[in-house]
């Protein structure tokens, strides 16, 4: 009951701000809408993405078929439908791990400083200079094919980003006052930077963390393109999209046109709410846009 | 002169850790988290034990991992970066003679966005507040949220397939590259050089599909930036100052306010240029360009372990060296880094 109560307190409390940032609520329309697809794909879609193979082979959208067939007379909208949970989970998987990672190594470096600090900050910044995804392609060719490795791989990429945001905050707070005030009431390292330290980084994080979102959406889905996503039958749409490049020459557009435009709203929706996060987090930056 | 020299150096010093990190990480990624790169390369668990063993030496793989480092970074070193197992040829070989093409479409990748990126970027921030303000942001918001790899293809079927106005891919059509001898191999150069206007065009009409959407998904991020560091500047007061003297709004805009905004614009582009090594990978794909991200890739599905290594290796220090070259270009653009 009281859980209950909470989350309709949040909801009651997150309204107005919704109405103000009209960004932030297209972006969570967009998202929640992708999120509820993907849950409920296997229910929802006319026909099953793997085993139904009777339509009539690469044929164009028609009322039967929205988004056409393909080579092996399967439904495209049912792919499509189906293949939105691979990226979802793949990209809130990597962003979730790299953020821990990255933001307990960024509190532990601008704290503790020293060696400990050149040391991590000259590795991210050599992680942080070389193109991600080709540190991703060669991470997910070195380790076996499957969700944990595209997780694992692309969550590398996105370390060093809330490793450098978390540092730079962590130097700021640390000369402020509040922090010298429980240093001399005699509080430990350990409680000043968790219990004290870190919970001023959120926000910083928070509006880094749906840009990183929207990337890793398409460094999935470029993953998946080249052949290093998901062994074939699971439907994913950047390797329909490598699947369908085959018969572009010939005219059939489809088969790469929809799974394309799936990649680029769901990743358009993170993206909205980065910037919705951004404005709210920095109403300066929003005054200046007006 | 002296000054900038130490800056140089200075420069390096940060530089060369970095590299050290990176070809560090790649020798832990290839060498120590895979279970055993010599039967993976080989293929298949029925090979026989001899013919691993015998690879392994050969490989130096049987040697203790401390000394495997060590003789990997003396290889480098001396430059020499193995032999690829794919074309038995040596790897640098390789890579040399595919970088002119990968060189060839970043450079004029670059060329667009920053024409479009700062371009869109100031436009907009000029009409500050007004359609075409909102239009240029969802183009710059946009352009993040293509996939590269999604946007060449629709240009291919577009232009290539339905218009038939450009081709498909490569870097020039079967037979005018069977009969082209290449000097520098950077073919904008080389048809230049021999006099062939022909080719030139042939080649042209190659680079401008890959090279537009190698540019076009980073203009978005230069435009945004663009923006952005317009609207500030413009609000400052040598600004206003010049407008209030009565200078055309042209001249304020072009001469006093974009030179400033344009500052920041450099330091990014050394990453910049990175994000475009990467999308050079998509590119390549899927225009069939034969440059070092193609043949990395080819080398990734073949389990060609020092053409992988090598191929990054080289990546890393060629970033590193754009980095460093961005850096000094900065301290001698921005008066107010002193070196």
């Amino acid at each position: 009951m009281l859980f209950t109560k909470k989350i309709l307190d949040g909801l009651t409390k997150l309204s107005p701000i919704l109405k103000r940032e009209k960004l932030l609520a297209v972006g969570l329309v967009v998202v929640l809408l992708f999120i509820i697809v993907s849950i409920l794909a296997p229910y929802i879609a006319p026909y099953d993405p793997i085993t139904y193979r009777s339509a009539p082979r690469l044929s164009p959208p028609t009322l039967a078929h929205p988004m056409g067939t393909d080579q092996l007379r399967r439904d495209v909208f049912s792919r499509v439908l189906n293949g939105a949970r691979a990226p979802l989970v793949v990209a809130f998987g990597s962003i979730a791990l790299s953020m821990s990672v990255g933001t307990i190594l960024g509190l532990v470096s601008g704290y503790v400083g020293s060696v400990v600090d050149r040391l991590l900050s000259v590795t991210m910044d050599a992680l942080y200079s070389f193109p991600s995804i080709i540190l991703a392609i060669v991470l997910v060719a070195v380790l076996e094919p499957g969700v944990d490795t595209m997780i694992f791989a692309i969550s590398i990429v996105y370390i060093p980003t809330y490793f450098r945001v978390t540092r730079s905050e962590v130097l700021t707070i640390r000369e402020e006052t509040f922090v010298e005030a429980v240093n001399a009431m005699g509080a430990s390292g350990f409680r000043i930077l968790f219990k004290h330290i870190a919970p001023n980084v959120v926000n910083a994080i928070m509006a880094v963390s749906s840009f990183n979102i929207a990337d890793a959406i398409l460094t999935e889905a470029s993953l998946s393109y080249l052949g290093y996503g998901l062994p074939p039958p699971t439907p994913d749409w950047g390797f329909d999209i490598q699947n369908g490049q085959k018969f572009l020459q010939s005219g059939f557009w489809w088969l790469v046109t929809f799974p394309g435009i799936m990649i680029i709203i769901l990743s358009l929706g993170f993206g909205l709410i980065g910037e919705g996060v951004s404005d709210l987090l920095n109403p300066k930056r929003k005054r200046k846009k007006a | 002169m002296n000054n900038l020299g130490a800056y140089i150096v200075k420069r390096l010093a940060t530089t060369i850790p970095m590299l050290f990190v990176l070809i560090t990480i790649v020798f832990i990624l290839l060498r120590v988290i895979p279970g055993d790169p010599v039967q993976a390369m080989l293929g298949g668990r029925n090979v026989s034990k001899e013919l691993i063993e015998r690879k392994r030496a050969e490989l130096g793989f049987d040697k203790p991992i401390h000394e495997q480092y060590i003789d990997y970074l003396a290889g480098i070193f001396r430059g020499d970066f193995g032999k690829s197992l794919r074309t038995d040829k040596p790897v640098l070989h390789e890579i040399f003679s595919r970088f002119p093409a990968t060189l060839e479409l970043a450079f004029w990748g670059m060329f667009i966005a920053l024409i479009l990126g700062v371009g869109t970027g100031v436009w907009a921030a000029v009409k500050s507040d007004t359609l075409i303000d909102h239009g240029l942001r969802i183009f710059h918001i946009g352009a993040f949220a293509v996939p590269l790899f999604w946007m060449g293809l629709m240009f291919q079927i577009v232009f290539a397939v339905y218009l038939g106005w450009l081709p498909v891919g490569n870097r020039l059509g079967a037979l005018s590259m069977a009969m082209f001898q290449p000097v520098t191999k950077f073919y904008v150069i080389d048809t230049i050089i021999k006099g062939r206007l022909d080719l030139l065009i042939e080649t042209l009409k190659h680079l401008t599909l890959p090279a537009l959407t190698l540019g076009i998904i980073q203009a978005g991020l230069l435009g945004r930036m663009s923006r952005a560091n317009m609207l500030e500047i413009i609000d400052l007061d040598y600004v206003k100052t010049a407008r209030a003297k009565g200078l055309a709004e042209r001249i304020v805009v072009f001469k006093h306010a974009l030179r400033n905004a344009m500052i920041p614009i450099v330091t990014v582009l050394g990453l910049q240029f990175a994000i475009l090594m990467g999308g050079a990978v998509l590119t390549e794909t899927v225009y069939s360009w034969p440059g070092i991200a193609r043949f990395l890739i080819r080398s990734v599905d073949a389990r060609d372990y020092p053409a992988i290594q090598g191929t990054i290796i080289f990546i890393a220090i060629f970033i590193s060296a754009i980095n460093l070259i961005v850096d000094v270009l900065y301290a001698q653009l921005d008066p107010r880094v002193r070196y």
